[in-house]
């Protein structure tokens, strides 16, 4: 199933939404900047840096799903033996 | 539209907002049991809770013509307390002929810990003895993607479950298609922040198809909307999909998953 509006009407339905979106991320990285004190060794500016990345990538996996799992811990398919369960 | 929340928290809830749910068209709901917000010391705490379930609530919805039904468990959070819960287990047997519930939920992980899988792994050995449906929360933000392959784990590990009377909640982008493609219901919560909006979860149905998808709202004490399926509805509609694809999600999924518990008499709405 597909979404019924074509590309042009998602555009002219979103751009103002996804503008606003941006200036707000925008805005957020404003702010880190300026108050006192230094994240960049924060594992969690690595992971919103990669998040960036991702939004501009082509790839075969939409881009929520990437965002998504880069956000995720790791699943190990030996918890089970690890807990004994 | 007519349509059915399959997840809301109504005790956290004001009578008002079930009469504004019933102006929107909410014509039935179920309520899985869930954390407090606080960690209950006694069994009898969640006897009490469970009388609130199957008594009142019910009542407090019929004043709006919304039928209410509900599941029983002792939640993840709290599963934390493994003697406690087990008592809690024990003592679910006397509640399960009230004529609305449905099953074990909403039983899930938190933190994916042993304990919580322990707690989880018990619960479903009390749905399998007592032939109930099962609705299972999945863990939010980064433990989600972990918890919910956990989950499918343990479902999947057992051959006397049976996926299609299991319903997997809060699935998002990354795990709804492997919830779906293993025979199981899905259903995705619009909550802010922590899960989904309206807009993402119509691509979801887009990208997933309809079918075994739900959409509800959780309406818990958190920051939550309980009106948020209907904002679902009209964010499909301003995509121009069809009335008979919007309902199938909102009111016929929900019904054809719930009508395989004995204790599911819902009446539609004339």
């Amino acid at each position: 199933m597909s979404i019924p509006l074509n590309s042009e009407q998602v555009l002219d339905r979103e751009y103002l939404e996804i503008r606003g979106k941006i200036l707000e991320l925008a805005a957020s990285l404003d702010r880190l900047e300026r108050a006192a004190g230094c994240v960049n060794e924060d594992n969690r500016m690595n992971l919103i840096s990669q998040g960036l990345q991702i939004l501009l990538q082509e790839t075969d996996q939409t881009k929520a799903a990437q965002i998504q799992m880069l956000f995720s811990r790791v699943y190990d398919d030996t918890w089970r033996e690890q807990f004994e369960l | 539209m007519y349509y059915f929340d399959p997840h809301i928290h109504m005790v956290s809830r004001t009578t008002d907002d079930y009469e504004t749910l019933a102006k929107m068209g909410c014509v039935g709901m179920s309520e899985p049991a869930f954390w407090a917000g606080f960690d209950r010391g006694s069994v009898d705490s969640f006897r009490d809770y469970f009388r609130q379930l199957t008594d009142f609530e019910p009542k407090r919805a019929a004043q709006y013509g919304i039928q209410h039904y509900t599941w029983l468990c002792i939640n993840a959070k709290e599963a934390e307390n493994v003697e406690l819960s087990r008592e809690v287990i024990k003592m679910i047997p006397e509640f399960l002929d009230k004529p609305n519930v449905l099953g074990i939920g909403e039983i899930g992980l938190n933190k994916n810990t042993k304990n919580e899988s322990t707690i989880f792994l018990e619960h479903m050995e009390l749905a399998i003895q007592y032939n109930q449906q099962i609705l299972i929360h999945t863990p939010h933000l980064e433990d989600k993607y972990q918890g919910t392959r956990m989950i499918l784990d343990m479902l999947t590990g057992d051959s006397r479950i049976d996926p299609a009377r299991v319903l997997v909640d809060h699935v998002e982008e990354h795990t709804a298609r492997e919830v779906l493609d293993r025979g199981f219901w899905a259903g995705m919560t619009l909550y802010p922040v922590t899960k989904c909006t309206p807009q993402r979860a119509a691509d979801i149905i887009e990208m997933c198809g309809a079918e075994r998808l739900l959409v509800n709202s959780a309406g818990d004490w958190g920051p939550s909307k309980p009106t948020a399926v209907p904002d679902l509805i009209l964010e499909m509609r301003r995509r121009g999909h069809s009335e008979a694809l919007i309902r199938k999600v909102v009111y016929d999924n929900p019904i054809e998953f719930f009508s395989q518990s004995q204790n599911f008499s819902f009446q539609h709405p004339e």
